[in-house]
């Protein structure tokens, strides 16, 4: 099979392909007929208010989730025909930051970036350790947080460790859950400039879920809104927008405009009406 | 008037009836659905764990620290708990059997009890309390905080890395638990008979020996074998199937300690029969106490 990796790369292929995919939790339908097709190198943000299925849409991609309708693909294969084994070895092509970056309690900082080399590669403990400060130097960290263990770091601190972990194996597409959720002002920029120069350093696709609008202005080549389906009728698309970011105050459907202005006009007047009920 | 009046009330009470009883009917449809999904579930789960703990091993990084953790910490409770439950059964036994001149038979009865059954339950329950709640506290915060999906995405399987230390660490480690809590429990047992009651050292030993014997050692140590699995498993699937929040990890590790008490005992009557029936098979002419 040919795939796009980064040495034959195709733009015409998408590395990811969404095609009218639907996922439940129990009963409740969170995803429905969603089609998205990521191509190699892009940096997708992904936006909407909370509970519309953004995390979903990103663990689908990676094969957290399964979808209930549909098929996910990622480099033309369809992950949910893959064995345990192949699925494997297709996520560490995936670099994925946390909302709260899960770094793992119980392991030092080192411990926890170099987590993915000691389990995938069979370099010397030497190696490991210069490719681990490495990592950390890319994201302005320094070397005296090696030994520290997660809870002796600030939200800024931990999310960067995530990130010098998602990159540790030098992956092709890397998914962002939340990237400046929790942090200051200067700090999610920070971020926002780690992911861009993440991107120069290294030719690599992102998906950014985020509903901070900076985030998605400053580091998306191309934006999708989704809208949570609870308030949708049952025959409109949940992809309310999909385009580049500078077009999206221009959009079209006021929902999509008024997130943006971050307006809740409309939405309180829904929930005084339920209130009123 | 008055059959007028009746008439309808006796009409009017089966159809109030009939909606709850049909709501009682759905509740009880729903835990029933929800105890064979939950057994599905826990059966996947230990069948999951079985399949990984035969294709490979886990490494040595994760065995040591769930080794350590399971073994080497429960070691101490196990023995006190041993120590002290020995010397309250001789305590519970002594004035039954003094008024029937039997003194001497204590220590059979004790040692007997203390092998085939407290031992292995009392370390097991210990087990369940002390690393069975922590092992569902554990994998249930790690997953309320994603990091068992992080595992998963950086290509690690949960199962193989997390399960299956804590899986052997349980299931090689309760039998030297066992030991630890029959010794110290017939240790403690002697103690109290000879140096406080006063028993006669020789004759409680010998009766000892002669009526305890090899295969109620191995009955206990066996039995505790399905004790660890059974721990281990309840404990981290309930950790692997945390509800959100702190109240959920809280619920994980209550449960963890509760279903696992549960299963201990019933595994206990069914093993316990089973060993007895083999018993039996082998050696009909088995020792008398009487």
């Amino acid at each position: 099979m040919v795939t796009v990796s980064r040495d034959n790369p195709d733009p015409e292929r998408p590395l990811v392909q969404l095609d009218q995919v639907g996922v439940d939790f129990g009963r409740q339908r969170v995803l429905r007929d969603v089609n998205l097709a990521i191509p190699q190198g892009q940096t997708l943000a992904v936006i909407g208010e909370s509970g519309c299925g953004k995390t979903v849409l990103l663990k689908t991609i990676i094969g957290l989730l399964r979808p209930a309708h549909g098929a996910v693909h990622f480099d033309g294969q369809d992950l949910a025909a893959l064995g345990e084994r192949e699925l494997t070895r297709q996520r560490t092509r995936f670099g994925f930051l946390f909302q709260q970056a899960a770094l793992f309690d119980s392991m030092t900082i080192a411990q926890n970036v170099s987590f993915p080399l000691r389990q995938h590669t069979h370099k010397t403990a030497e190696e490991i350790r210069q490719m681990t400060m490495a990592r950390l130097a890319e994201v302005g960290l320094p070397e005296n947080i090696l030994h520290k263990k997660p809870a002796e770091l600030s939200g800024g601190m931990r999310k960067r460790v995530g990130l010098a972990r998602a990159l540790a194996l030098e992956p092709e597409i890397i998914l962002y859950d939340e990237p400046t959720t929790g942090l200051d002002p200067i700090m999610s920029d920070v971020i926002n400039e780690l992911i861009l120069s993440t991107r120069r350093q290294h030719p690599v696709t992102s998906v950014v879920v985020t509903h901070d609008m900076r985030t998605a202005q400053k580091v998306a080549d191309r934006v999708v809104m989704l809208y949570p389906l609870a308030r949708l009728q049952p025959d409109e698309p949940q992809v309310l927008y999909d385009g580049p970011p500078d077009g999206i105050e221009r959009a079209a459907d006021s929902r999509v405009s008024q997130f943006v202005r971050g307006e809740a006009g409309e939405r309180l007047m829904e929930m005084r009406q339920q209130n009123g009920r | 008037m008055s059959t007028a009046t009746q008439i309808p009330a006796n009409q009017h009470v089966p159809t109030q009836r009939l909606p709850a009883m049909v709501e009682w009917i759905a509740d009880l449809g729903a835990v029933v659905m929800d105890g064979i999904i939950g057994l599905g579930n826990i059966s996947t789960f230990s069948l999951r764990t079985f399949g990984w703990l035969f294709a490979r091993l886990p490494r040595r990084e994760t065995l040591i620290p769930a080794f350590y953790q399971i073994g080497v910490l429960s070691l101490p409770v196990v023995a006190l708990t041993g120590t002290f439950i020995g010397m309250v059964l001789v305590e519970q036994s002594y004035v039954q059997f003094r008024n029937l001149h039997m003194e001497a038979k204590l220590g059979a009865v004790i040692n007997m009890s203390l092998v085939r059954e407290l031992g292995p339950v009392l370390a097991a329950t210990m087990l369940a309390g002390r690393v069975g709640s922590a092992m569902a506290a554990e994998l249930g915060t790690m997953r309320v905080t994603e990091q068992i999906d992080a595992l998963t995405t950086m290509g690690a399987n949960p199962i193989h890395y997390l399960v299956v230390p804590r899986f052997l660490g349980c299931l090689l480690l309760i039998p030297a638990l066992t030991i630890m809590a029959d010794f110290m429990g017939v240790v403690g047992a002697l103690f109290y008979a000879v140096s406080l009651l006063g028993i006669d050292f020789h004759h409680y030993v010998e009766n000892s020996q002669h009526f305890v014997g090899y295969f109620d050692m191995f009955a206990g140590v066996f039995k505790s074998l399905f004790f660890g699995a059974a721990i281990a498993l309840i404990a981290c699937y309930r950790g692997f199937h945390c509800d959100p929040g702190a109240e959920g990890v809280g619920r994980a590790a209550t449960a963890a300690f509760v279903y696992s008490f549960v299963m201990i005992l019933l595994l206990d009557l069914l093993l316990g029969i089973a060993l007895n029936g083999l018993y039996f098979s082998l050696w009909p002419e088995a020792p008398k106490l009487f």
